[in-house]
């Protein structure tokens, strides 16, 4: 993992008094709500429904347990003792008082955390493949470039303020589990002809009104040059990005107006000027980078487990564990395993302090100290011995955490929605408790297989519906919540937007719907091998839309 | 209004006459860009300094050729949250070598100073009464030590070996 130095920590204390004195003049009354608003969203502070929120980085979604330890106080001692993981990868608590927030961030600070740039209008926190470091299908761990681009966004003095948002993901595998084609830039390491190291790059993915599946306009950048074309891409973007309409904001309308040739050429142009000065990356200082996130020292283990392999034998409970949230491992002997946050009938995503505890003890014990927050709301175990795989299970299933159900049906990614969210249209928690609630039966989970379901409470799109292979939005007509299904969206590397299948459901309505759309794929699957989405994708919507509408004329 | 240039509150010797109206006979004048575009051949007989007032969404198109016989560009921030001016500033520094005045106006807050003063920006007009408050009772707090080469790089140092690093001296 990466550790600060002693110039990254002056650096997050020098945030947090910077922030420190912000809050006391909003408290004092120097600064009105008004003027304080981008002030506090820059260290991301909102105000939410009831209280204010605050969102802690985790870059790349990698936690270390005396990091989640703290976490897990803060969640105690200010908040109500629970917090909530998010979509990129980070963490909210939504119960904050913002006299408060500073001795929070000092907090952070002191385990070598931060809430920089968490909202407002600049570089998000850089997420990252959950697996990096651990997956078997990795080029190169994306982690340390993640890491560099997080430093060289941090507090950059020409993109705090932005038309809008922006966030970049970066993967190492080809297979994508970091969505990088839903970010403003993504990312992905590969190798050119020679074997060196770089990039093909992705600009102008984004969910939200417009939904539109990023436009790959570099095959291969070389390493070096990694932060000269961010720069380059951010420059053309807060020059000609639009700021007339925060609606039409993001880079994705400038590129899809602009032309996806001509927005490349113009950053190529501005490339070209940046290309081989302060910028370039040395390779020595990616080597010394590259070296924080070097593998823990695997033992030479077989590659069978007895341990495991009598457990999935004798233990009907922990096979399905094993056959759901245990995934392979580049190192021979290891798995990695999800520790699902979905337990039937809560709020996707959250998780107690004392589960925040117990997970940091299990990552001590059992996976080199190394925890991962997935971009679906679950933790992961990067690095666990299969031979201690049963161990780790029942210490889950002691906390609450060991829930068999990644990838499948209840495994449902969710904004906070109108429980929580200023924003939201429609709650959105209540339809992901009620699925999980209908779903609940793990035969039937495990029959279904693997079946992505994103709601979303509004049309921004937070719980990324639009990639969906079942998307659920919630929306609001005269007083009335009503939820659109979308169906056969995609964040992985065949990205696709899901389609709106029809007319939407009320709340009442919405779980039976969602059901029928499942019952309709179990009656059409060739073979249980062949999953929603692959079914989707060779039969369309038309069976689907028929049984959701025919009955109803 | 004060202008706050290099660390400290000056008098400010530019004017800058609207586009309808006659140039002063001598002083420095400053002139949208539509203006000194069209006028730019008289200007050149000017003994006195001129400069150009860019709005956010004008670009540099045109006037990069002028830039050597100019003392100052101006940068109106429409609001402190439109970044427009940060990209103008570095361009201006970085990619034309710009060496004389620039200066944001508009919109200048005190919580933006040190990013202004890292984008290339070396002068600020500043109404707001809190922002010339903390200005002049050097009280602005900001984050000293970044992680991007940016547009100060001549009052910044690079500590340790990697290479993007940089602090800054606190605001005086």
């Amino acid at each position: 993992m990466y550790r600060y130095d002693e110039f990254d920590q002056t650096f997050v204390q020098e945030r947090v008094a910077e922030f420190r004195d912000q809050v006391a003049r909003r408290l004092s009354g120097e600064l009105t709500e008004d003027q304080f608003k981008p002030l506090r969203l820059m260290n991301g502070v909102y105000l939410q429904l009831h209280a204010y929120m605050l969102r802690i980085a985790i870059p790349y979604g990698t936690l270390s347990s005396r990091q989640l330890r703290l976490l897990a106080s803060i969640a105690r001692d200010h908040d109500k003792g629970y917090g909530h993981f998010t979509t990129r990868q980070n963490l909210q608590f939504n119960w904050i008082a913002l006299r408060e927030v500073p001795d929070i961030l000092d907090k952070l600070a002191s385990v070598e955390m931060h809430a920089i740039q968490t909202s407002g209008n600049c570089i998000r926190n850089v997420t990252a493949d959950h697996f990096a470091g651990a997956a078997a299908d990795e080029v190169a761990d994306p982690r340390p470039y993640a890491e560099i681009l997080r430093q060289w966004s941090s507090l950059h003095p020409e993109f705090t303020f932005l038309p809008r948002k922006f966030k970049l993901a970066v993967t190492g595998a080809a297979h994508d589990r970091a969505a990088i084609q839903t970010h403003d830039i993504g990312l992905q390491v590969k190798r050119d002809e020679t074997g060196a190291l770089g990039f093909a790059v992705f600009v102008g993915g984004g969910q939200g009104r417009t939904p539109m599946v990023a436009k790959q306009i570099r095959d291969f950048l070389p390493e070096e040059d990694l932060l000269a074309y961010c720069e380059a891409v951010l420059r053309v973007y807060n020059l000609e990005g639009r700021r007339d309409n925060k609606y039409k904001a993001r880079i994705k309308i400038l590129v899809h107006e602009t032309g996806e040739q001509a927005f490349a050429q113009a950053v190529e142009a501005e490339f070209a000027a940046l290309k081989g000065k302060t910028l370039t990356l040395p390779a020595d200082e990616v080597d010394r980078i590259g070296a924080y996130f070097a593998s823990p020292a695997f033992a030479s283990l077989p590659g069978r487990s007895d341990v495991l392999d009598r457990a999935v034998a004798n233990d009907p409970d922990f096979a399905r564990f094993a056959s759901r949230n245990l995934h392979p491992h580049k190192a021979t002997g290891y798995g990695i395993v999800t520790v699902s946050l979905k337990p039937v009938g809560t709020p996707p995503g959250d998780a107690t302090a004392a589960q925040m505890d117990a997970v940091a003890d299990i990552a001590a014990h059992y996976s080199f100290d190394e925890i991962r927050v997935s971009h679906e709301q679950n933790l992961v175990l990067p690095h666990v011995r299969l031979d201690d795989v049963p161990a780790v299970f029942a210490a889950l299933r002691n906390a609450g955490l060991a829930t068999p159900n990644a990838g499948l049906v209840t495994d449902i990614i969710s904004c906070p929605g109108l429980d929580y969210c200023a924003l939201a249209t429609a709650r959105s928690i209540p339809i992901a408790e009620r699925l999980t609630e209908r779903f609940a039966d793990l035969d039937r989970q495990h029959d279904i297989g693997d079946l992505k379901i994103k709601i979303s409470g509004c049309i921004n799109a937070c719980g990324h519906h639009h990639v969906g292979h079942i998307g659920i939005l919630g929306l609001e007509r005269r007083g009335e919540e009503f939820y659109q299904i979308t169906l056969g969206g995609s964040g992985d590397e065949i990205c696709t937007i899901g389609e709106i299948v029809g007319r939407g459901f009320s709340s009442g309505e919405i779980v039976d719907a969602v059901e029928t759309v499942i019952d309709t794929y179990l009656g059409l699957r060739t073979s249980p091998q062949e999953n929603f989405l692959a079914a989707y994708r060779r039969v369309g919507e038309a069976p689907f839309r028929e049984a959701l509408y025919a009955a109803a004329g | 209004m004060a202008l706050y240039r290099n660390g400290t509150f000056v008098t400010d010797a530019w004017s800058f006459p609207p586009d309808n109206a006659p140039l002063p006979a001598a002083g420095a004048v400053a002139l949208t860009k539509a203006r000194f575009l069209a006028e730019r051949d008289a200007l050149r007989d000017r003994t006195a300094p001129v400069g150009v007032v860019l709005v956010a969404g004008d670009t540099l198109d045109g006037l990069v050729d002028d830039l050597p016989n100019l003392a100052l560009v101006a940068i109106r921030f429409p609001k402190y949250s439109d970044g427009r001016p940060y990209s103008l500033a570095r361009l201006l520094r970085d990619r034309h070598g710009f060496a004389g005045e620039v200066r944001a106006t508009g919109d200048v807050l005190r919580d933006q100073v040190a990013l202004m003063l890292r984008a290339g920006f070396d002068a600020l007009e500043v109404t707001h009464p809190g922002t010339i408050a903390a200005l002049r009772q050097n009280n602005i707090v900001a984050v000293r030590h970044h992680y991007q080469p940016a547009s100060a790089e001549a009052s910044e140092t690079r500590p340790g070996p990697r290479p993007w690093r940089r602090v800054s001296a606190a605001l005086s």
